[in-house]
């Protein structure tokens, strides 16, 4: 009865709890942990669907490093007090209650409306050329450079916003 | 060469930020003007007339495609021109040396990510540089950290994140059938199978994360508080260009080059274009704060952009781009007057200024430039990109549209009169006495800017025939 479809959709869902508890919970450092499980969940869907090499980046950047930055900067951050908390969570969970519905619903429509989710036919040409493709690691460092790049600057970029708004937001409080 | 675009920006930012913090401070502003500069002539030493090349050039980065065309050319010239005006604005509002120094690497950053979109030739790549400009922008916006600009960054945050998930979604549905990720790869495996279902759907969602980014109605739910609210610099930059090399440049490359450009593509855009030029304009009517007024209005120029792109024919994409490059230098000027005003006055309200002209007599005579060109008055440059537009719709006998897109060009004037009044014109506003003209900087930049709108029209069959009639190579055959 649990075959591999099964479990896969288990862990789609436990995802997709995760991603709730995220976007709902009332700290920031819990919604962190949540986006760290949400990530977790994916890595093993990503290895339980043949893509070792894309779970090892999840799990190293977005479940490890991603993670550790968003703790740091949550550490530069003033801290609400427990009434703010309380207060905020209330706000927070009547503006999102119906997100759960609304995920649903959607899963209840996407079934009905028996979107074509049988991609075999279509990536026989693609799974050819991967197989002739040569090493990811080799691919990432030698054709895909400038997605390097790019990806520094892309650090640079959150560094600087985290300078801006957050560490010099702590500077004017403490002064 | 090209690919030094990216390169000495990125480079130069890494050791602005390593030098001792003072010289870094005194060192910035010239570094990005000498970037900025270097960037207009390395975009007009590439077009046919100076390099006497043929107007398409690859270069191969290690196995990544960069190139620049005649379409690239006009967009790389857009942004080193509104750039200049923003690092100028920036320097003269901001008066903390440290919120200079940062507005500027963030500037830097911008300029590098819209560079990146408009000269890499591949989709993955691509993508990385359109969240590049989106992460600095949403920090820009939200520069002075106060609740508006805070709230307008969230707003362009979401909606920015919502169209990640498409193009990232579309990306991936599109790879299922292509064996590569560059545009000439793409455009082969949509060719062979482009009448799939799941096909049709990752392109209408790819280029609905486009008009995400581009603020088209009814997708432009940020735009308005994101211009409104963001500092006077950031507001040039987001106006004139950002949201063209984001979503409107990127919609044109790939819906002509990548994807198939059929009849459907083409009534969805021309669709969107004409709801979006008159819900802009309708919207900028009843607008009472200068730069919301602005922002729709810049609303509704898009929608001529992409109604003209519409069309399809070789003429249409011309004006598109043509419109495209004008609405770049218009709009920048009218942010810097809005911004020299907003310096002056201290406020954005309308209601609350009136006869400026004769206390800021250069910002008022710019304005007055800028807003005819918007409106679509001979001889200034935005009457030829719009007349081209409508001259490509009659041609393609889409006469309801081309009687749309005149008659919105009435309501445009009649909302920048309204602004013109109520701004610059009557008798000086009560407490107004002691105005006085705004500083060097903002003079300056609004005059080169004016006198490019006005040397545009008074040039316009030369301009147009050298750099954007070419432009209609875009069209894969």
């Amino acid at each position: 009865m649990i075959n591999d479809m099964n479990i896969n959709l288990l862990l789609l869902v436990l995802m997709t709890i995760a991603t709730m508890w995220t976007v709902m919970g009332r700290s920031l450092l819990k919604a962190t942990i949540g986006l760290a499980v949400t990530s977790a969940v994916l890595t093993i869907l990503m290895f339980r669907l043949n893509s070792p090499l894309a779970a090892v980046f999840e799990l190293s950047v977005c479940t490890g490093l991603i993670t550790v930055v968003f703790v740091s900067t949550i550490s530069l951050t003033k801290p609400l007090t427990h009434k703010e908390i309380i207060e905020r969570s209330k706000a927070r969970h009547k503006r999102f209650g119906y997100l759960p519905f609304v995920m649903i619903l959607a899963g209840v429509a996407l079934y009905f409306l028996k979107i074509p989710n049988d991609f075999a036919g279509m990536a026989d040409k693609y799974i050819a050329a991967q197989a002739a493709a040569p090493d990811p690691r080799r691919v990432i460092w030698d054709v895909r450079q400038l997605d390097l790049f790019g990806q520094i600057i892309l650090m640079i970029a959150g560094a600087l916003g985290v300078v801006i708004l957050f560490v010099e937001g702590k500077d004017k409080d403490e002064r | 060469m090209v690919a030094l675009l990216i390169l000495i920006p990125l480079i130069g930012i890494i050791i602005l930020n390593m030098l001792p913090r003072e010289t870094a401070k005194r060192t910035a502003f010239w570094f990005a003007m000498a970037i900025f500069m270097a960037q207009i002539f390395i975009a007009l030493s590439q077009h046919t007339l100076f390099s006497g090349r043929e107007a398409v050039e690859f270069y191969l980065v290690h196995g990544t495609a960069l190139a620049i065309d005649s379409l690239g050319v006009i967009m790389l010239l857009s942004i080193g021109i509104v750039a200049l005006p923003s690092l100028i604005v920036g320097q003269c509002m901001l008066s903390d040396r440290n919120e200079l120094f940062r507005f500027i690497n963030l500037l830097i950053i911008t300029t590098i990510g819209m560079t990146g979109i408009i000269i890499v030739r591949d989709i993955f790549t691509l993508y990385v540089f359109l969240e590049i400009t989106a992460v600095a922008s949403f920090v820009l916006i939200a520069f002075r950290k106060d609740i508006n600009g805070l709230e307008g960054a969230f707003k362009y945050l979401m909606l920015s994140a919502i169209a990640t998930v498409l193009i990232l979604t579309s990306i991936a549905l599109i790879l299922i059938s292509s064996c590569g990720t560059s545009f000439a790869a793409i455009h082969e495996a949509l060719a062979q199978s482009g009448s799939n279902p799941l096909i049709v759907f990752a392109i209408v969602i790819f280029i609905c994360g486009l008009l995400i980014k581009g603020g088209l109605v009814p997708f432009h739910g940020w735009l308005p508080d994101a211009y409104m609210a963001a500092p006077a610099p950031v507001s040039i930059l987001l106006g004139g260009i950002v949201t063209k090399a984001a979503g409107i440049y990127t919609l044109i490359r790939m819906a002509a080059s990548v994807f198939i450009f059929d009849e459907r593509i083409r009534t969805m855009l021309m669709l969107l274009g004409t709801i979006s030029i008159l819900a802009g304009a309708f919207a900028a009517l009843g607008q009472k704060n200068f730069k919301r007024m602005l922002a729709y209005s810049s609303i509704s120029q898009i929608g001529y952009i992409v109604l003209g792109f519409g069309t399809g024919t070789a003429l249409g994409i011309a004006g598109a781009v043509f419109h495209l490059f004008n609405h770049a230098i218009f709009k920048s000027l009218l942010f810097v007057n809005a911004a020299a005003v907003e310096k002056q006055v201290g406020t954005n309200d309308m209601q609350k200024m009136g006869g400026l002209s004769s206390r800021m007599p250069v910002t008022g005579a710019t304005s007055v430039i800028g807003m005819l060109s918007t409106s679509g008055i001979p001889p200034f440059a935005g009457f030829w990109s719009k007349l081209i537009i409508i001259i490509a719709l009659w041609q393609s006998a889409y006469y309801s549209y081309a009687a749309i897109a005149i008659m919105a060009s009435v309501v445009t004037l009649a909302y920048f009169l309204y602004m013109q009044r109520t701004v610059f014109f009557g008798e000086l506003a009560v407490g107004l006495e002691n105005i006085k003209e705004a500083n060097f900087g903002f003079v300056l930049t609004s005059s080169i800017l004016a006198a490019i709108t006005i040397g545009v029209g008074l040039f316009f069959p030369i301009i147009f025939n050298i750099f954007f009639m070419p432009v209609k190579e875009i069209l894969v055959k």
